[in-house]
This record gives C-alpha cells, structure tokens and sequence, in this order.
C-alpha cells in the first residue's frame, strides 16, 4: 500500500526538465551477444579487482576474472563466454586509466533470454531458508556493486555493525537524474524481483522496515510496487521486515543518498559519515534485483539495464546488456547517433561527457545519454551578479559562488572555509546559475587541488 | 565516430534563465510604480527617467569601451539603474542633475570596479549621493514642493518626510489622526516625493512580482520593513505606536528603498543569514538617519553604508552545510 501521508522532500534542489519521455515507454529489450567485451578490473569504489585469468584463457559465463582486492572492492565476472584476447588498459569515463580483460566473445550455446525470464519469473524460495550470513556471502561473491551510479560494494553496505544497528533500509527507486529509465522499467517490469531483493537485504542487514521510495512522476510504477509489496503481505514470514511504498516529490537530487535519507526518515547524516550511522542503508532497485539473483541462483553480476536515451540517438531504449559492452555496441542497436554533440555515461546532471565510444559499460552504468547542439547549454558565461540561486538550490545548504570564486582565484584558504567536503557534486548550482558560470566544475578543481595537497603533505 | 565535447557535468542548463531575464523582470517590476509616477507628475516624470535611462546607458557604453572590457549594455542592468536612479529623484530635479548622476553611477560606481557583479555600492545610490551631495539646494527637502496650479495639488505640498521633522509632529501628537488614516493616506493615495514614491502599492505589486520570480532578495526586504516598523513604533512619542510604525513604513523611500534598492543582488550578501542582517542594518540606518540627522529621508545612506558592510557579512554567515555537527 503506498502511504497515504503527504509526499516526502528535502529542502532546496532544482527541476530540470525531466527528459523521461524519450525512453520511459520502451521496454527492456535484450541487446544481441557482441563480439567483444572489455572488463574493466575497477568498476567500484575501492581497491581494484586482482586479476584471476591469463591471456588466450577459455572462459566460461560467469566465471571468475578478477578477485576482490579487500574487503571494499569487488570480484569482476565473465558476463559472457569466451576467451581472453588481450590485457590492457583502458580510459574509463572520469579519466582513470585502468587494467581490463578484452574478452572475444564465443557465443555458443548461451542464451540471454533465459537468465531475462529468470529475473521476471523467480522461484519459488522462503526467506527462512537463508541467513544473513549466507545472504551476505553470496551478495559479496557475485561482485555486487550499487548500481545507481556510485558503484560502491554492496556487501560492505550490509554487513552489520553491532554499535550501528540499521533499522531501515531504503531502496531508491527516486531515479532523480534526468532522461534516466533503467529503474522505472525495472520497477514496472519485475517488481517481484525487486520486493524480493529488498526482503534480502533487509534480512541481511537486519532492518526492521524498508521503504521503497519512488518518486511521485512515476506513477505507474508506484502503483506496480505497492500491488507487489500486496502480493508479498500474503506470503510474509515470521520476524520480518515491514515494506511500504513511499511516494517522493519529483525534485533533483530527491535519489542523492544524503536527501533521499532526510526525505524519507527525517534524519540527517552527519559530513563524513556513513547511512549506517543514522540507521539507515540505501539501496538502488536496480542492485535490488540483482541481490534476489546473486541470492537465489548464486548469479554473478554479469547483465544490467542501460538506458540509452536523448534527442541524439534514434531509437531511445532501455536494454537489457552484458557488463562490457562496449558503448558503441548500445549506439548502434538503437539505430545511431543523429546530431550527436555530447555522449554521456549516465545522465545530464551528473554524467561524465566521454570522447570515445569504445568505453565498455560498467557495473555502476546506468544509462548513455546522448545530447544534441539544441540540448547542451551554449549560452556564454557573464559576470556573476551574487543573485543567490545557487545558494537557494544547494541541497547540502553550501554557498557555491564563494566556493566557485576561491576555487577560480586559487584561494584555498577561503576556498575550505566553505566545507568544500560537503559539496556532493549534484549540479544544481551550475544548473541553476543565470550567469552559466560552470559553478561546480570548479568546485571539482578545487576539490582535487585539496587532495593533491593532502597527499603531498 | 568521435568528435564529441568533453565537458564536465551538468550537461543542462537553463539558458532562458539568463542574468538579462532577469534584469527585464526588474523593468517589468518597475512599471506600476513607473506609471504611477507619470500620472502624478506627467511629464516632469517622463523626462526625468528618460534621462537617466539614457545617460545610464551611453555612460556605460562609453566606460566599457574605455576600459576594454566586455559588452553588458545588453544584459539590462544599465536600464534598471537608469530607472532606479530617476525613481529616486526630485520630479523637478534639473536635467545636470539627472545626468551628473548617472554618468557618476555608471562610472564610478560601477565600471571602475569592474562592471556588473563586481560593484561594492548600490550604482544608483551612488549616482544620487554624489548628486545630493553636490546640488543640495535642488535635491533637498523644499525641493520637492511646487507652487503653481499646472500639476495636481500633490505636489504642493510637502512630502509626509519632511512634512513630518517640521510641522506635522507636533499635529501628529496633539490630533486623533488613527493608524487606519494613515495606512490610508501613505499607502493607498499617491502622495509627494521622489518619482518613485508616488503610490505605495505600485511598488507593492512590482516588488511582490519580483519575489514570486525569484528575483527578489525576500530576506533583505522583509528584514528591513520589520526593522523600521518596530523602530517606528518604539520611538513613538506617545502611546499611538502602531501608528507610528505605520508612518515611518508607508512613508518616504522605504518601500521603494525595500524592494528596489537594498535588493540590488551584487551588492548584498549571498548567505541567506547575511541578507536578514543586511536587511535589518538598513532598516535601522534608515531609521537613526530619519530620527537624527538633518534629513529627512535615509535609505539611501543606510543602503550605501550597508553596502560596505556586504563583504563582512558574507565573511561570518557562512552557513553550516546540511549534517553539519560540531567536532
């Protein structure tokens, strides 16, 4: 049942056009098997994946590439069979250069359709049968990683800690970035799956309740959710955890960790810390499904959903695709670029802009975005005349401009007067700017001058 | 394949929401109160803006082109300054005056620091100070009044300010007059005074419609009403203090000064905190400069002299970022 109470928010935060249109109607649709896939061994926050497979090596699916280089990191997978054609390094999408495994794909006797109708068809399973303990093992075997963006490991998130105990885990369906539809059509298309990952986590971390938080454009999925927590109230087992459907006003970043935690439950994480020390542990619907797979058929994170969308492509699509497809390989099956100006990993507000198409999706990829002349600002930057938007659409309450000013002058000491550190990155205030100054572009600069700085030391 | 920008996120914008939209919502702000004032004053109110307008922009031409720096005449600034400053004059102020004061504006107090954004004083007010200063026999009080039958007999009397530091307080004092006649008399009729104070809510309307743009600092506003309504009514010589506070808000400058010039963004502090202060500071300068100095309007010098006070308080309302907690 979605809760009747008024619609959840945080204070500050923009509008941008939503751009959901393009894609939101079309469903998941299998990519064919490529010929190639490039893994990268750091897709996740962390230590990099030590490397488990030599050259000309013949791989099954879902055999092991990489192991876990420590406790936060992740194992890389085989997402499709085939043999080990080269190791190499490849440039990901914010710079880093990192070791990947080209794979040449052999496509015998695979079937993608098969693992897809698994997902919307699960198996029979009692939650009573598996401990949190095993939960937790088999999320961290499978390389489970948040599939939102982030990519940070998902066993780490999990693992209990006595003197944090989480009480709530909330599953983001907000998808708050623009033009972005992988999690509505999730949501829309397996919502069982997804009620079942959570029932996973939940039991795993030890929550009492989880909140699916959706936000309020999308309506049918909210209605395909609460119908699926209905479905899972008959069936409920003993001790476990409360689900509801929340209803979150559409508002960017309403899905940014810190917000969607304020929203929902009124607490607010402390700077530098953690979700677990508010009680809490977010989790994206999409790395939902994928737990009930790891879960239940010990499935690897092998395939995800991408959204390929904008006004630069010809046929907007979500689809179905194995993790290391390269990106050209999505472009071309939606039909191929038209007018193409700027090719994004992930969405406008917080996508990296990339120069090449050879970049392989990854575990965290949630959509490519691909924008035209017309959709990219061309507007020229003029003076900043202190009118204070930025200031009232900063969802960590910063004041961007004398940030963006002490970043541009080199004034560091100004610049970390004014918790640089708390600055998410969302975008809103170069969103928002009427003078098109790249407020948090500089920001970024002066974030990472601050780390050269503490590194040097 | 290839040959694609790369850029740093975000990759959207709102480039209708410009810094020149947002100047034109200002004009757009201004026009009740720019109409009012051509109904009282006809064509002394036409002229007066006219040229200041005018000077505004050919100065600021003329000083960009000097200083070699980037066009901006097509941003709107220059316009609203033009207007705020022909707002703020005497009808019957002489043509120098008007022009003196814009090109002093527009030039000292806005290019030579670096042009829009980069401005420490309000231009405007420092166009009228510079002007108030250097003709102060035809910006004072007496040079508001007209004694001849070709306006309507607004303008023959003095204006409620000045009105008020010589005869009328003793009236005031003595006579019923209630809070209700007052509110009636500052507020609802037009009345005496520099070509922007004619109607009270003219100004009302334009500076209201400016904070439903979001283009109104609602802070500063808000703060300085509040100040000169509770200074109003604490110095109120007698036990009618709501009346006072009443006075001291609906007369005057300060609703203009509220909504138009306090307001001006480059010129106030960006910290939410920084603007109620800023608010306050010019409610209560206005106030000391009304109650204790020879004259009788101080929005201007207060607006001036808060001003310097903007880099200071941007300096110590640095607001705590969300989850702040103390180490």
């Amino acid at each position: 049942m979605i809760q009747k109470i008024e619609t959840y928010t945080f204070p500050r935060g923009i509008h941008p056009r939503e751009g959901k249109e393009f894609s939101e109607k079309q469903s998941i649709e299998i990519l064919p098997v490529p010929a190639e896939l490039r893994l990268p061994l750091s897709q996740h926050i962390g230590a990099p994946a030590k490397l488990c497979v030599a050259m000309n090596d013949t791989l099954e699916y879902g055999q092991r590439v990489a192991e876990a280089g420590g406790f936060v990191s992740a194992p890389v997978y085989a997402s499709l069979p085939g043999k080990v054609k080269r190791i190499n390094f490849v440039t990901m999408p914010n710079g880093r250069r990192v070791e990947s495994v080209v794979l040449t794909v052999n496509p015998d006797g695979f079937d993608t359709q098969t693992l897809f109708d698994r997902m919307l068809h699960l198996k029979e399973y009692k939650l009573a049968d598996f401990s949190p303990e095993e939960i937790l093992k088999k999320i961290s075997n499978a390389g489970l990683v948040g599939q939102g963006g982030a990519a940070f490991p998902t066993h780490v998130k999990f693992t209990r800690n006595a003197e944090k105990p989480v009480d709530t885990l909330l599953l983001n369906g907000c998808e708050c970035e623009p033009y972005l539809t992988a999690d509505h059509r999730l949501m829309l298309e397996m919502p069982d799956t997804v009620v079942a990952g959570a029932r996973f986590a939940a039991k795993a971390v030890g929550a009492k309740k989880v909140k699916i938080c959706i936000e309020a454009n999308k309506p049918d999925a909210l209605e395909k959710m609460a119908e699926a927590v209905e479905r899972w109230e008959k069936s409920k087992e003993a001790d476990e955890a409360e689900i509801e459907v929340a209803r979150m006003k559409t508002k960017y970043p309403q899905g940014g960790e810190k917000q969607l935690i304020y929203a929902a439950l009124g607490r607010k994480v402390p700077l530098g810390k953690l979700p677990m020390d508010v009680g809490a542990a977010v989790m994206n619907v999409g790395t939902s499904v994928s737990t009930a797979m790891a879960v239940l058929y010990d499935q690897p994170l092998t395939h995800r959903v991408v959204t390929v969308t904008g006004a630069g492509i010809a046929r907007p699509s979500n689809l179905f695709v194995p993790i290391g497809t390269p990106i050209s390989v999505l472009i071309e099956h939606c039909g191929g670029l038209q007018n193409a100006q700027r090719v994004l990993m992930g969405g406008p507000m917080m996508g990296f802009a990339v120069g090449s198409l050879e970049i392989p999706v990854t575990k965290g990829t949630s959509g490519i975005t691909i924008l035209t002349k017309e959709e990219v600002s061309k507007a020229k930057e003029t003076h900043c005349i202190r009118c204070g938007r930025c200031v009232s659409a900063c969802p960590m309450h910063l004041i961007p401009n004398r940030l963006m000013f002490s970043a541009r002058a080199k004034n560091w000491d100004v610049f970390k007067e004014h918790y640089p550190l708390a600055c998410i990155e969302c975008g809103c205030c170069a969103f928002s700017c009427p003078a098109k100054i790249p407020i948090v572009q500089l920001i970024r600069v002066g974030k990472m001058e601050l780390a050269r700085q503490k590194n040097a030391k | 394949m290839g040959n694609f920008e790369v850029t740093s996120s975000p990759h959207l914008s709102r480039d209708h929401r410009s810094t020149s939209l947002m100047m034109f919502q200002v004009v757009l702000a201004l026009f009740p109160t720019i109409i009012m004032s051509v109904a009282v004053f006809h064509a002394y109110a036409v002229f007066q803006l006219a040229i200041c307008v005018l000077t505004c922009c050919a100065s600021e031409w003329i000083f960009e082109t000097f200083h070699k720096k980037y066009w901006t005449l097509s941003d709107n600034s220059a316009i609203v300054t033009g207007l705020i400053l022909g707002l703020s004059l005497p009808w019957n102020a002489p043509w120098y005056v008007a022009v003196t004061a814009s090109i002093v504006g527009i030039g000292i107090g806005k290019t030579a620091y670096g042009g829009l954004g980069y401005n420490i004083f309000n231009p405007a007010m420092v166009g009228r100070a510079f002007a108030m200063i250097s003709f102060a026999t035809v910006m004072g009080g007496a040079a508001y009044q007209y004694h001849g039958d070709e306006l309507s007999g607004i303008v023959t009397q003095a204006t409620p300010m000045t009105m008020y530091k010589s005869e009328i307080k003793v009236d005031v004092e003595t006579t019923g007059v209630t809070s209700l006649d007052l509110l009636k008399k500052g507020f609802v009729s037009v009345h005496n005074g520099s070509l922007g104070e004619a109607s009270g809510i003219a100004i009302l309307l334009g500076g209201i419609y400016l904070i439903c743009r979001k283009n109104g600092g609602w802070r500063t506003t808000l703060g300085m009403l509040a100040t000169v309504f509770i200074m109003g009514m604490l110095t109120s010589p007698n036990e009618n203090a709501l009346y006072f506070g009443l006075f001291y808000l609906t007369n005057g400058a300060v609703l203009f000064g509220a909504f138009f010039i306090a307001t001006d963004p480059v010129t106030n502090p960006i910290t939410p905190m920084g603007r109620w202060y800023f608010g306050i500071g010019v409610g209560f300068l206005t106030m000391i400069f009304r109650l204790f100095s020879g004259y009788p309007e101080g929005v201007m010098f207060a607006v001036l002299l808060m001003n310097a006070l903007t880099p200071l308080l941007n300096q110590v309302t640095i607001p705590k970022p969300f989850g702040y907690q103390k180490a």
